[in-house]
């Protein structure tokens, strides 16, 4: 590619100006700034790539056809939670997110990078009082990844290497916390109590020995139900010496307590439903919350920005608070590791929690427990439908039961209507016979619902 | 073409911006909540009839603040970043700061993409599969290598994963192999990760002459333990190994895998490929060799590839393409008798698969390659501008100078003559709108700074920025107090560091500020 005018990505492209640094630099080729490149090793080939769309039109053009075989959750009525969740994203949360100066920052220090230092400590300082706990940390990968070094941080601390967690944890989550913990730490799962699929208290209470490091647990579950004995659990596994560590889903902390009210040492859970779009699962951000005790931030693997004094009296700034517990830092002999994660995402979250506040946080809350619980009531009207599986309450999902045609087959019908139904339990839960997993958020309305209820009505029936 | 102006009055903004809390006025609003008041009358508030043990019962103390307000706090703090949109970004070294195309933003954003659920049946999300498929392929042939996943969320967690692979591709051979070898110029998360996983790390050491890494030093390490070598190559001096392929026939000889970090792939991409070097496994990182942008520190993926023998190991699921006729669509395959499960939950950042796809249809074979050689020569030329024009400016291991994408220099011999250190220069560099880094620890270079200059930046931009250099080389000859001192033109001013190590004055949260530092007093 030698050209008389540059791609627009690659200004030196240009061979006027590609020859001049060549005579600057005192060599006659490009191919010989790779001399240290043995020529054996050199890939001879061609790249069976694609014939390449140079102009930006034809490229928008071919990718919008390639995406146009996606049917989103904007085209069809969306019924489906399990970790990504459909919410409402306010504008401004977008409009920062795609702020050039935020979007293309990396790692600059406190001083010309300030912003960015200030809108990730804001994020730490918000999700904060939301949890209600003193330390939070830069976001990481997901709730899975979180929830992983929540266990590690808990056997660092106490030197125990077994795991209790619930039988009803997520399977894309278990996949995760298992082999992030793997080899260092056992997982053991704790039964559930069939009627309301709570833990089973007996069968936790049997499982707690002087080698468990942590109970962990999820409320709201993964299956929708709230743990209403979450103080009895942290309890439990105080009393046998072990930490308390539970995964949250934050939209619901406005109406719902906080784990650290009943006993939790570490919080963990995901930034996707706090202004950040689905994204094909690609929207999560793990948060991990902690008390403000050395033993336990000295055992976070992932940057925690402080606030500071500068040169200046009266101005803030921002640094690292003990970095050196970072692999950055530290290589191999440090907590964990860390890296690129997802940063956007926690100013994103900051952006979010600013514009809900506590009313609107509160009122979020109260707003998908209603809608969840009228959906469970209308679909629970329905003959053939067991709504919900669990008798307990519930926020955001729920699992419906169903007589007669099978999830899969449900789903299929739905889809005709326009509506993606719920997450089908029939791998992961085979136990719940056939049954799914319900998501209703904020963005459901009363006729949303009835439209999902009247049409299960008339596949049912069919 | 004119010369390269240095910004002599430049100041970055300084917005003396509070923190979000003391901006709170109570009572305002920034966004009404949809409210269903059907429902409600149906289902009643929804919270009375939860147990009182599991309702909150004081509202979380967050800010209350109008709408403007917010947008305009966050674009505040925006403009007081140096984003690698604004500025002549080549300065952070190691983290390939090259153009974004804005096209792809466009792009990401469509309801196609950010609307659209994992759990979607496989007949609704063709467009999310082809793209992963196909940009699966595109990598297949820039590395050699034969399957690739985006699962892991960044560079970091790539590695986590390929160490979780090592793992259990020997445990499925009954083999106990527990020592992971690396280099110290590779990522310090190829150290870290594998520690996770229960390896014990031995790191090689470079040629004291060369920089290249020690072939001895390998032979040294490698025993009937080692069960894997993770390197990056060219190493984070900018040095290519070019006896990489002894290395990796060292490790295969004695049992083990060689995993390739690429990291460090935007000079070589179609030059050289994993495959040719001998590595079994590797990665690349979309945020920084194709393009989508850093996010101020992700969201990102490291794509994560392997040679055949090692695909029933990857992640779960891959992406395949069912050509029987009835089907003849792209699916999830969950079908990997020995996997390791997963490193994140669902399929990776796709925004992020989606804007690499997009930038190597921009550019295509011939495309890749000129980056990857405009990368090569923009770095030379500016390693030669320095070694020439930029006084006590260094090369690390001046005996050698063949650098491929960047280069690792050194302060030392300003420092011994004036005393101005790396961080003095770099503080110094913000007062002219550049950025500058170090390095990772430890600092085996004294006095380190590195430059990467891509394939984005015009010879203008380049020259401009060694103006710069310039300027406050001579400045710490003259003015190293001043230096010193710096910045006096960021957004704020040097940072006392003196709380960030002391359990009784860190403040990582609004509230501990205030509990530690204002006596609980919150205004």
């Amino acid at each position: 590619m030698m050209a008389s005018y540059s791609h627009p990505y690659i200004p030196n492209s240009l061979d006027r100006v590609r020859r001049e640094m060549l005579r600057y630099i005192g060599v006659e080729s490009i191919d010989e700034l790779y001399a240290s490149i043995p020529e054996d090793l050199r890939f001879k080939g061609r790249m069976n790539l694609p014939k390449p769309f140079p102009s930006e039109y034809e490229l928008v053009r071919h990718v919008r056809g390639i995406l146009s075989k996606n049917k989103s959750c904007e085209d069809y009525l969306c019924f489906m939670g399990g970790g990504t969740w459909p919410h409402y994203i306010p504008v401004v949360c977008d409009d920062i997110a795609r702020r050039s100066e935020f979007l293309t920052a990396y790692a600059g220090d406190p001083c010309e990078d300030h912003g960015r230092w200030q809108a990730l400590f804001e994020f730490q300082s918000l999700m904060a009082e939301l949890v209600d706990m003193d330390v939070v940390t830069v976001p990481i990968y997901s709730w899975g990844h979180a929830a992983g070094t929540s266990m590690r941080m808990a056997y660092r601390i106490n030197g125990r290497r077994k795991i209790l967690i619930p039988s009803t944890i997520s399977p894309e989550r278990y996949l995760v916390v298992s082999n992030y913990v793997d080899p260092a730490l056992t997982l053991e799962k704790v039964g559930y109590d069939e009627e309301t699929g709570m833990m089973d208290l007996d069968d936790l209470e049997e499982k707690i020995s002087d080698d468990v490091a942590a109970v962990y647990y999820e409320n709201p579950s993964y299956l929708g139900f709230i743990e209403t004995r979450g103080k009895k659990i942290c309890d439990m596994a105080h009393d046998g010496g072990a930490l308390c560590l539970v995964g949250v889903d934050p939209s619901s902390l406005g109406a719902l307590e906080p784990p650290s009210h009943y006993g939790a040492d570490i919080v963990v859970g995901d930034l996707q439903p706090l202004g950040n779009h689905m994204n094909f699962g690609g929207g999560l951000a793990g948060f991990l919350a902690t008390k403000d005790e050395v033993e336990f931030v000295r055992e976070i693997p992932y940057r925690i920005f402080g606030l500071t004094k500068t040169s200046q009296r009266g101005e803030y700034g921002f640094g690292d608070v003990l970095f050196e517990r970072t692999s950055f830092e530290r290589r191999e002999k440090a907590k964990e590791f860390v890296g690129t994660a997802t940063a956007l995402y926690g100013i994103v979250a900051a952006v979010y929690l600013s514009l809900m506040g506590p009313r609107g946080i509160y009122e979020l809350g109260k707003t998908i427990l209603q809608r969840s619980k009228y959906a469970i009531q209308v679909l629970s009207e329905i003959e053939g439908i067991t709504a919900p599986r669990f008798k307990a309450p519930h926020f955001k999902e729920f699992v419906v039961s169903f007589n007669g045609k099978s999830v899969a087959e449900i789903n299929r019908e739905l889809l005709k209507d326009g509506i993606f139904g719920g997450i089908d339990l029939r791998d992961s839960f085979p136990e719940l016979g056939n049954s799914s997993l319900y998501c209703v958020t904020e963005i459901h309305t009363k006729e949303d619902i009835d439209r999902l209820a009247s049409s299960l009505e008339r596949i049912l029936v069919r | 073409m004119g010369l390269a102006k240095l910004r002599r009055d430049f100041h970055e903004a300084r917005w003396e911006e509070p923190i979000i809390f003391e901006l709170s006025n109570e009572g305002e609003r920034g966004i009404i909540t949809p409210k269903d008041e059907k429902i409600e009358r149906i289902v009643g508030d929804g919270i009375s009839e939860l147990p009182s043990s599991i309702v909150r019962k004081k509202l979380p103390n967050l800010p209350e603040l109008s709408q403007k307000r917010v947008l305009m706090h966050y674009l505040r703090l925006s403009q007081e970043i140096l984003g690698a949109d604004v500025n002549i970004d080549i300065g952070q070294g190691t983290c390939t700061m090259k153009y974004s195309p804005k096209v792809n933003e466009l792009l990401v954003q469509s309801p196609k993409v950010s609307e659209i659920h994992p759990y979607q049946s496989e007949e609704t999300v063709q467009g999310a599969l082809e793209i992963m498929y196909k940009l699966d392929l595109f990598l297949r042939e820039i590395s050699g290598l034969d399957r690739f996943v985006f699962q892991p969320g960044g560079g970091s967690q790539a590695i986590f994963a390929i160490a979780s692979i090592i793992r259990a591709y020997y445990k499925s051979r009954g083999e106990e192999r527990d020592e992971i070898i690396t280099t110290i110029f590779s990522h310090p998360s190829d150290a870290a990760a594998p520690a996770v996983k229960g390896f014990k790390v031995i790191t090689v050491y470079p040629d004291s002459e060369t920089g290249i890494p020690d072939a001895e030093a390998l032979r040294g390490a490698i025993s009937s333990r080692t069960a894997g070598f993770i390197v990056t190559n060219p190493k984070d001096t900018g040095i290519f190994n070019p006896r990489i392929k002894e290395f990796t026939n060292i490790v295969h000889k004695a049992g083990g895998l060689c995993a390739y970090d690429q990291a460090n792939a935007n000079g070589i991409l179609g030059i050289v490929r994993a495959k040719e070097c001998g590595f079994d496994i590797g990665f690349f990182n979309l945020h920084k060799t194709f393009s989508s942008p850093h996010g101020s520190g992700g969201p990102a993926v490291g794509a994560l590839g392997v040679k055949k023998e090692l695909e029933n190991f990857l992640p779960v699921p891959i992406v395949d393409y069912d050509e029987s006729r009835e089907m003849r669509r792209y699916y999830l395959n969950y079908n990997l008798p020995s996997t390791i499960g997963k490193v994140r939950e669902f399929y990776g950042v796709f925004p992020v698969v989606l804007r690499a796809y997009a930038w190597i249809m921009s550019l295509g074979e011939g495309g890749i390659k000129e980056v990857a050689k405009i990368a090569v020569l923009n770095n030379n030329y500016v390693m030669y501008k320095i070694l020439r024009e930029v006084r006590d400016a260094d090369i690390s291991y001046p005996a050698n100078r063949h650098r491929i994408e960047q280069v690792r220099y050194t302060w030392k011999n300003l420092r011994e003559k004036t005393g101005v250190t790396t961080e003095d220069v770099i503080n110094r560099m913000y007062d002219f709108g550049f950025h500058l880094r170090t390095s990772h620890h430890p600092w085996i270079i004294p006095e380190p700074f590195t430059i990467e200059p891509t394939e984005s930046y015009s010879k203008e931009e380049l020259d401009e920025y060694i103006e710069g250099l310039k300027e406050v080389v001579r400045e710490a000859y003259e003015e190293p107090e001043m230096v010193k001192r710096s910045p006096h033109r960021s957004s704020i001013h040097r940072v006392d560091t003196s709380w960030l190590n002391d359990p009784s004055k860190w403040a990582v949260t609004w509230r501990l500020y205030l509990r530690k530092h204002r006596n609980g007093d919150s205004n």
